[in-house]
């Protein structure tokens, strides 16, 4: 199964040209170019990994991590900075992101970045998933019961 | 010269104004005016004053004297005047008392003469009576005059015609001088004849000595042609001429000034004696008579010499003092004002460096996406994967766009550095990094530097901006202080278990001994003129100061300097915050 990616940045020919070439590398990239737009994508689907400006005009990459990691807080995140907003990049790490860059940033890092990500969910998944067999088998009601 | 030990620090100083307007020498100026204005207010005053009353006082010596004098003038004359006129009632007397025939008889005449001698004391010599024709028939006296012949002088003709005569002083027949007094009455028969006396002028001299004078006073008497009657201390013997003019005719005791033989100011007080030849003259030394006054004088002047020292000296001190203060005060706020702006144009270039950054790199970041596209294209698709000319060229773009990141990050860099944080930091690394700005200038000018960090220096906690500034100011005056071909040796060595040391040393021109104890001093610099703002140490020395280390300088003329800074490993938080507020 393809690595669900939600790219998050107000520079739409930034996001096209990343989204395709992560598509080249067998990656399921979408789009959204701006915060508001993003947080509505992702309460209609599951991402694995969303990257994340910090900067962007109306809601700014930190409110959308807050808002994210109510909705979907599985769903990792590595946030994108112009350098000069390093700062609340760390601080978005503090709240749950994963990792961050600066742009302009290599391929090979983002894309390893994202596997990275995308492993740490998956990992955390399984857990859970484990988890739940476990109780499953103890308790074989609780597979009834809502997710 | 003493003036230049002496001279206050301000004297040369011009005051630096932040603009194109300086006026020189202002505190000079300043000083000046104070020192003018003060000592004007309150010496002026003070000499006016004592000139006045030293003028008063002059003024009230001097008319005291002149009372004196004519108290002590009027007193004679009276008392003169009272020794003739009681000699010329007597001899009336004698002649209304006595006939002619009895005063004829000389045993007669001798008896009323020493009778008169008895009663009047002194002064009586002899008498005569002179008849009608001048012709003298009886004398008594130590002269033998007895049968001279009066009758072709003046004297004679006058008393015959007002009755009475007081002659002045002459020496006659006699040789001796002398005053006659002479008398007329009329006989029995009607005819007249002159009772003549003639005094000697003892007793006049006597009573005129006797006066006590002071100011070398010389008190005598002299006819109307200024010939002296009575011998002087000081103005000639009897009968010689006075070398003062004779005084024009007053009825009253009149005192003034006149300027003596040998240029010497003289009171003379005069009175014209009544019925007499005689003015009695008194003659002082009018200097003498000044003498308490000069006295009084040379008191006032001493008195006013201390003053204005005194109050010199004090203005100099308070004006000197208070434009020191001011000065002070001035340098100290152009110093602060020119921190801040310092700061404030350091913090708005960090501000811009940081925009005109993040501006740059989301187009960067496009054109890496877009060329990473196009290879991606080539690569994944593969029919260009062999043509190495086009990869080429994508790859050169993604290098340019690599190189431009470098350089917005540097900019970031150094922006970030203006903000006050504390970071970890490898010295090593941080001094290698402030070389690379001077990379340039060390290749063109072929100085070598050499740089040596000991191992065992820890990752310091401190704030980076200000240390690299620190090293970049020191580096800097390095490289100003070199020759071409010179040499520059930074060493860090660990000092003690918190703190180490770093050590800038160049064999550059080196400072001046006296000049070392200033360089810390704001706008203190010895190449004005030549760009040096004179502030580059001044803010070395606070930035060493905000990062709690300090900084010491070992110099010799034309050997080099060493600058070495002792920074703490870890720099306190609450430091950091509050500078993190000036900057901002």
């Amino acid at each position: 199964m393809k690595i669900r990616v939600l790219l998050v940045d107000d520079e739409e020919e930034f996001v096209q040209a990343l989204a395709e070439r992560l598509s080249m590398r067998d990656y399921d990239a979408t789009t959204s170019l701006s915060g508001e737009d993003a947080v509505e994508k992702l309460r209609q689907y599951n991402f694995d990994v969303v990257i994340l400006d910090v900067r962007m005009p109306g809601m700014d990459g930190t409110e959308v991590l807050r808002e994210m990691k109510k909705i979907k807080p599985l769903t990792e995140v590595i946030m994108l900075t112009g350098h000069a907003t390093v700062e609340s990049a760390i601080d978005g790490m503090r709240q749950g992101a994963y990792d961050y860059l600066m742009k302009p940033c290599k391929t090979e890092e983002l894309v390893e970045k994202i596997n990275k990500a995308h492993e740490k969910k998956a990992e955390h998944e399984a857990r859970i998933r484990d988890a739940k067999v476990k109780e499953i088998i103890s308790s074989p009601q609780a597979a009834l019961r809502e997710d | 010269m003493v003036w230049n030990k002496i001279k206050p620090s301000f004297w040369d100083k011009q005051e630096v104004v932040s603009g194109t307007s300086t006026y020189q020498h202002t505190y000079r100026r300043i000083w000046k005016l104070a020192v003018i204005l003060t000592g004007g207010v309150s010496l002026i005053p003070l000499i006016f004053l004592s000139v006045v009353n030293y003028r008063a006082v002059q003024n009230a010596i001097e008319s005291e004297y002149l009372f004196r004098t004519t108290r002590v003038v009027s007193n004679t004359r009276r008392a003169v005047s009272f020794f003739l006129t009681e000699r010329k009632f007597a001899l009336d007397f004698i002649v209304h008392d006595n006939g002619f025939k009895s005063l004829n008889n000389p045993e007669r005449l001798s008896a009323i003469l020493e009778n008169l001698k008895r009663s009047f004391g002194g002064g009586f010599v002899d008498m005569g009576v002179v008849d009608a024709s001048g012709y003298q028939e009886a004398y008594v006296g130590p002269y033998n005059l007895e049968g001279k012949d009066y009758s072709g002088q003046k004297w004679f003709r006058q008393v015959l015609e007002s009755g009475m005569y007081i002659s002045d002083v002459f020496l006659g027949y006699r040789k001796v001088p002398h005053l006659v007094i002479a008398v007329r009455g009329s006989s029995e028969s009607g005819t007249a004849y002159v009772l003549r006396a003639s005094l000697s002028i003892a007793p006049f001299e006597d009573l005129l000595s006797n006066l006590a004078l002071a100011g070398s006073g010389d008190a005598f008497i002299i006819n109307q042609e200024g010939i002296l009657q009575t011998s002087t201390r000081y103005h000639g013997g009897v009968l010689q001429k006075l070398s003062l003019q004779v005084p024009e005719y007053s009825s009253k005791t009149r005192v003034f000034e006149e300027q003596g033989p040998r240029g010497r100011a003289l009171i003379v007080g005069y009175r014209y004696i009544d019925e007499t030849p005689f003015i009695l003259m008194i003659v002082k030394d009018k200097r003498e008579c000044m003498a308490p006054c000069f006295k009084v004088g040379l008191e006032l002047i001493a008195f006013l010499l201390i003053c204005i020292t005194v109050i010199l000296t004090v203005i100099l001190g308070t004006a000197t003092y208070m434009v020191k203060k001011i000065q002070v005060a001035d340098e100290k706020r152009n110093a602060s004002l020119h921190h801040v702006e310092y700061a404030n144009k350091m913090a708005s270039i960090g501000r811009l460096a940081a925009s005109v950054a993040h501006e740059i790199n989301n187009p960067l970041a496009i054109i890496s996406e877009k060329a990473g596209l196009i290879k991606d294209l080539f690569t994944f698709k593969t029919d260009y994967v062999h043509d190495a000319k086009l990869i080429g060229l994508v790859d050169s773009v993604l290098g340019s766009v690599k190189r431009a990141g470098t350089i917005t990050r540097r900019l970031l860099n150094f922006s970030r550095n203006l903000q006050a944080s504390i970071e970890p930091i490898n010295l090593k690394e941080a001094i290698l990094e402030v070389l690379g700005f001077m990379g340039k200038e060390s290749e063109l000018r072929s100085i070598e530097i050499t740089t040596e960090v000991a191992e065992d220096i820890p990752i310091l906690e401190t704030d980076r901006g200000k240390l690299q500034q620190i090293m970049l100011n020191l580096v800097n005056n390095a490289f100003a202080a070199v020759q071409d071909g010179g040499h520059i040796d930074i060493k860090a060595n660990r000092k003690d278990r918190d703190h180490v040391s770093i050590t800038i040393t160049d064999d550059g021109c080196g400072i001046a001994e006296d000049d070392l104890g200033r360089i810390y001093e704001p706008f203190f610099s010895t190449k004005t003129g030549q760009g040096g703002t004179g502030l580059g140490l001044s803010i070395t020395y606070g930035l060493v100061q905000e990062i709690g280390g300090s900084i010491q300088v070992e110099s010799a003329l034309e050997k080099g300097t060493r600058f070495t800074i002792t920074i703490p490993i870890r720099l306190e938080k609450i430091k950091n915050e509050r500078n993190k507020g000036v900057v901002g």
